[in-house]
């Protein structure tokens, strides 16, 4: 893989893409008539974004497992925690609204008998913090858990497991009815976002185009890292973690800024998907959500950014449409997914595309096969 | 006990690592000066990469002082900063970064910031490429540089983790079987490199062949179940009887 | 009338019955029934109860079932044939008087009736019978049964009953306040030895104005029986936590052996689990269909039949897919998982999303007592063929070639296999070995959980951590890692909730990795470094 400029071929298909997804989506719904050929309809807009969001979470596990050797098995916490703290903003934005119109406190609470706002609630009216929330939840959690874990070197299914292990935990504690997060149903029924209704098309469509946006710019962010000389120190890490450690490089460090900015981007994608799918609940800490999401990272091409994205979407997009035309068949899809790209196409779709390209490449020009690229190690 | 201030570059004394009762080094004493090169020697399980643990940080000793340039505690200090001190080392497979490009893998190895934050921020300069070029040149892998690391041939390897210590510019070099897979030419290039480095800073070397012991030419040790059987000229110390017994052979 | 009263006594006497032959409180009591009123009534039931006559018992039980008929102050009893019977005279009657009617009650009738009966029955030839009156008296603590108790205690002979009547005994005394110093203060002993909740009530609640010694006794005692129940309910804990840590250690053995031999993560392990309980279920169902005698024994053809299909399913997933990845824990660990999501879609297509009924055979329904517990039998059953698995299994990993084998694979992969070891053929066979017993599980969980296609998942996460607390390839590391996982969240339970206990115990599992990254019993050296 190349990773010398920040801004190479596949950096600006992606980015062109992106910039066309954002252009026709508004087009293709808001302007080109309902009936019309060309139209797009309502609901897909939410549904694209969800995916949009997806691509940014599958970006953060692969810029640590493609690039760092770290499987989480856990981001979907990190995911999650981003959502609650939008959640949390978009729940104080109802207001007396809500069915109890109690003036401060979330439905929930009222139906909880509580009397008063608990004091993590505090500040999530104002839209600032509550961005810097979405940010610093994941981020905070990651740096706790990954200096204890980096620091002692739990390394590989060990850590993988106990980032499960994490989210977990996290799953039982979110649905207690006294943690404070509206339990098991979750946060829902939110009603705007910064003075826009939700239920708009035009506040939808500018959700869509902020979730490209981030995309967009969390894969330039991705792409800055590790086309840097840290990025190669992570690379070195993922291939040879004891001779990096002999260099010289503090490599726990390295694993914790890596899994922490990892974290930080999973809590914005969480944020962006709670105003468009309109409920935030714990079984978004579900342990079979985060291993999907790897799936996804494996079937684009793990270590190539551009495949991440590739594969939440063509994944997600095979889900919506098993689930509505063969529902009992989806499971049997993902699980045969799971083992067709570990045995058959360890390097993804992007990865495969480029090993074929490049072996035809150096066919050509050398007349000799090439030597068989050897699949990166732990 | 001896005083903390030695003059010796490296200085092991009565260091004992024990894996469940096992005794892997028991009572190792060890000094070696500047710039001098030490060759050591023993059978399998004697202690050779145990000692090297050791000194590089990676396993700790049960007991035993282990000091470097006379100051500072090996026992106490983790396997960066043994490296940031000016210790480096080659294992016994040849390991290099298979997925970088041979000049990567020197750039990693210069002796630089090593800093998360340093190398997020880091460009690349003039100095750099130039260091990097000479000891492309030193390592004989100037036609390969852009090649990636996993498809040189072993020999190859070696020869780019040598160039990746000398990056770091280390005081110390400990180096642990670089003829071990070698065509005797590049045997005898390796023996040719190793008393180049050794010029300038201090070398341990582990090696079974003793022709390349012999290329050496310089002081041996010869260990044996973890402790020093016997040390001195390659000559005095194969003709040690308790040597001959337990390594050489009769 | 006098004279034909004698002479049905003598009739009497003369037929065995041992009470005395002069008219008695029993004969003075009986006409209250014919009273009509149910203070009357209550007081009759006492005289009679306390009367000792032979006939109290049957007069007091007819009261009970509506059969005790008066009028005229005369009492009759109805047998079930529909005769009636002179309750004076104990005397069949032919022609019944006109105007009998059945002696009404009321619920503090009805009480002081059970409150009697216990009293009476406490002198059946019964022993069970007897054991059953002392208990109704220790919960009644009627005084109208003190002299048939003094009685019943002197006479007593067998051990056990006789406990409960002193016991029961006691229970009355101590709040007696004209019973002597003396008896009281042995009451309070007699219950501080039973030491129950029961008696614990009981000597908390006495009152305040009883004698300061007999207060002060009573506080002492009460004491002593909260600590020795605060004993037995760790005791509890205790027991709940080992019945949980072999629920955990059935879960996790297996996966003991193939990710301690292979270093294999197999996700799908929970599911071999699965397969095992459906197993079962299949051999239930044939049995009630074909053969429903053998039900008893479901379990024991269900136990080989689990482990041959967990194991042959366990073979194929090892030969067509874990063995293309050896080396490549992380991969395996997807695959295996994808492998999980299929099986459990399979079963669900087969046996459909809900629950399946897996019955309990007779053998393994019930509880014994012990001290101040109750322990259930299919829990116990369950403890005991863990032990069994866990014990079976050393045994195989030490004595038969197999484990010879599979213990050399683990320690040095490639060194067994230049010693000729095939090491293919060991992994394939190991991994069986560890989806076999992980179906025997299934047999196991079948008896204490629902059987559905998420059965598996439910343990995947627990078995892991067991796993990797104890340490890897080391059985004895599973055994200590399941057991102190299973005792630690049962004792964190009581004080944190179940939720809240499991969480801190995931914290701490996630905590305690990062001090001893490679478990409890930890395989040191130098093969484990590569």
């Amino acid at each position: 893989m190349k990773t010398q400029s920040l801004l190479d071929r596949q950096s600006i298909v992606v980015l062109a893409l992106l910039a066309a997804a954002a252009i026709l989506v508004p087009v293709l719904n808001g302007i080109m008539a309902p009936g019309s050929a060309l139209h797009l309809s309502d609901h897909l807009v939410p549904l694209l974004g969800k995916y949009i969001c997806f691509a940014l979470l599958a970006l953060s596990v692969d810029l640590i497992w493609g690039f760092c050797g770290i499987l989480s098995l856990g981001h979907g916490a990190f995911f999650a925690l981003g959502g609650y703290a939008m959640g949390m903003y978009l729940m104080r934005q109802i207001g007396p609204r809500g069915v109890y119109a109690d003036p401060i406190l979330p439905d929930f609470m009222v139906f909880l008998n509580w009397k008063e706002l608990p004091w993590f609630w505090y500040g999530f009216d104002w839209f600032p913090f509550a961005a810097l929330m979405v940010l610093l939840a994941p981020g905070a959690l990651a740096f706790v858990f990954g200096w204890f874990a980096f620091r002692s070197r739990v390394t590989g299914v060990y850590f993988s497991i106990i980032t499960q292990a994490m989210t977990f935990a996290l799953m039982l504690a979110f649905f207690r009815n006294d943690m404070g997060f509206g339990g098991n149903n979750g946060l829902t029924d939110f009603k705007d976002v910064v003075g826009f209704p939700l239920q708009a098309g035009a506040t939808r469509l500018v959700l869509f185009v902020l979730s490209v946006l981030a995309l967009a710019g969390g894969y330039l962010l991705c792409r800055w890292v590790i086309s840097s000389k840290f990025g190669k120190v992570l690379v070195a890490v993922r291939d040879a973690e004891s001779r990096t450690r002999f260099l010289g490089y503090r490599v726990e460090h390295y694993k914790l800024a890596v899994f922490t900015l990892s974290a930080m981007l999973a809590g914005v994608a969480g944020a962006l998907y709670v105003p468009q799918v309109g409920i935030i609940n714990p079984s978004e800490f579900a342990p079979a959500n985060s291993i999907e999401v790897v799936i996804w990272v494996a079937v684009g091409g793990r270590g190539t950014l551009a495949g991440a994205i590739l594969g939440a979407l063509v994944v997600n997009a095979g889900k919506t449409w098993f689930t509505g035309a063969l529902p009992e068949f989806w499971l049997f899809a993902l699980g045969g997914l799971f083992v067709f790209v570990t045995l058959f196409m360890p390097r993804g779709i992007l990865g495969s595309a480029q090993d074929l390209w490049e072996r035809s490449r150096q066919r050509f020009r050398t007349n000799r096969p090439a030597e068989a690229l050897s699949p990166a190690a732990e | 006990m001896n005083a903390p201030v030695t003059p010796s570059l490296l200085y092991l004394d009565n260091v004992t690592v024990s894996f469940d009762g096992f005794r892997a080094l028991n009572a190792l004493s060890l000094a070696v000066d500047h710039a001098e090169m030490r060759a050591i020697i023993g059978p399998n399980g004697a202690g050779k990469t145990t000692m090297m643990d050791v000194i590089t940080g990676k396993t700790r000793p049960n007991e035993g002082t282990a000091l470097f340039e006379g100051t500072y505690d090996l026992t106490a200090l983790d396997e960066a900063a043994i490296a940031e001190l000016g210790i480096g080392r080659k294992f016994q497979t040849p390991t290099v970064f298979d997925m970088h490009s041979v000049e990567d893998n020197l750039l990693l190895a210069l002796k630089e910031e090593r800093g998360p934050i340093a190398t997020l921020f880091s460009r690349r300069t003039r100095e750099e490429r130039e260091r990097i070029d000479a000891l492309l040149e030193r390592v004989r892998l100037t036609a390969h540089r852009h090649r990636k690391a996993g498809e040189l041939s072993h020999g190859q390897k070696q020869w780019l983790e040598i160039g990746m210590l000398l990056a770091q510019e280390p005081k110390l070099l400990l180096i642990d079987e670089p003829a071990a897979g070698m065509t005797d030419q590049e045997t005898a290039d390796t023996a040719d490199l190793l008393r180049d480095i050794a010029r300038t800073k201090a070398v341990i070397v582990v090696e079974h062949d003793m022709t390349f012991v012999r290329d050496l030419g310089v002081k041996v040790t010869c260990l044996h179940e973890g402790s020093v059987l016997a040390e001195g000229s390659l000559d005095a110390v194969s003709s040690n009887e308790r040597v001959v017994e337990v390594y050489l052979g009769r | 009338m006098f004279c034909l009263r004698h002479l049905l006594r003598a009739v009497v006497l003369l037929v065995g019955f041992t009470a005395t032959a002069v008219a008695g409180p029993y004969e003075d009591a009986l006409p209250k029934f014919s009273a009509g009123s149910y203070s009357e009534t209550d007081e009759a039931i006492g005289a009679v109860a306390s009367s000792g006559h032979p006939m109290a018992q049957a007069v007091i039980e007819a009261l009970q079932d509506g059969r005790l008929l008066a009028g005229n102050g005369q009492v009759f009893i109805r047998d079930p044939s529909g005769g009636l019977v002179n309750a004076a005279t104990g005397q069949a009657f032919g022609a019944a008087p006109a105007d009998l009617k059945p002696v009404r009650v009321n619920n503090r009738v009805r009480r002081a009736i059970e409150a009697a009966l216990g009293g009476l029955t406490l002198l059946s030839p019964n022993a069970g019978t007897r054991m059953e009156a002392a208990r109704a008296v220790f919960r009644s603590r009627d005084e109208a049964a003190l002299p048939n108790l003094d009685k019943a205690v002197g006479q007593e002979g067998d051990a056990g009953v006789k406990q409960a009547l002193q016991e029961a005994r006691a229970a009355i005394l101590l709040t007696k306040a004209d019973a002597s110093a003396e008896d009281r203060l042995s009451a309070v002993s007699t219950l501080r030895a039973r030491g129950d909740q029961d008696a614990l009530a009981l000597l908390s609640n006495l009152s305040a104005d009883s004698p300061p010694a007999l207060v002060a006794a009573a506080q002492q005692a009460a004491d002593a029986v909260r600590s020795r129940l605060e004993f037995w309910s760790a005791v509890q804990n205790v027991w709940y936590g080992i019945s949980l840590g072999s629920v955990l250690l059935l879960a996790a053995i297996g996966l003991a052996i193939t990710f301690g031999t292979m270093g294999v993560i197999n996700m799908a392990h929970g599911e071999m689990v699965m397969l095992g309980a459906y197993t079962t279920f299949v051999v239930q169902e044939l049995i009630r269909t074909y053969s429903p005698g053998l039900f008893g024994a479901s379990l024991f053809i269900a136990l080989p039949l689990a482990f041959l299909v967990a194991g042959a399913v366990g073979i194929l997933i090892e030969r067509s897919v874990i063995r293309f990845l050896y080396g490549r824990p992380l991969e395996t660990l997807l695959a295996t998982w994808g492998l999980s999501l299929i099986l459990q879609q399979g079963v669900r297509t087969i046996f459909g999303p809900t629950n399946r009924e897996v019955g309990t055979p007779a053998w393994m329904s019930g509880a014994w007592e012990i001290g101040a517990l109750s322990l259930t039998y299919n829990r116990i059953v369950i403890v005991v063929f863990a032990f069994s698995v866990f014990a079976v299994l050393l045994l195989v990993l030490r004595y038969t070639s197999l484990g010879l084998f599979v213990r050399a694979v683990t320690q040095n992969r490639r060194m067994a296999g230049s010693m000729g070891i095939r090491t293919s053929r060991i992994d394939a066979l190991a991994f069986g070995l560890g989806s076999g017993v992980a179906g025997i599980a299934g047999v196991a969980l079948s008896q204490i959980d629902n059987v559905s296609p998420n059965l598996g998942q439910g343990y995947i996460i627990d078995s892991f951590m067991v796993v990797v607390f104890g340490g890897v390839g080391n059985l004895w590391g599973t055994l200590v890692g399941a057991m102190t996982l299973g005792v630690a969240n049962k004792l964190l339970e009581p004080y944190a909730g179940a939720v809240l206990g499991k969480i801190v115990l995931l914290i701490a599992i996630i905590l305690f990795i990062q001090r001893r990254p490679r478990g409890l019993f930890a395989l040191k050296g130098r093969a484990v470094e590569a």
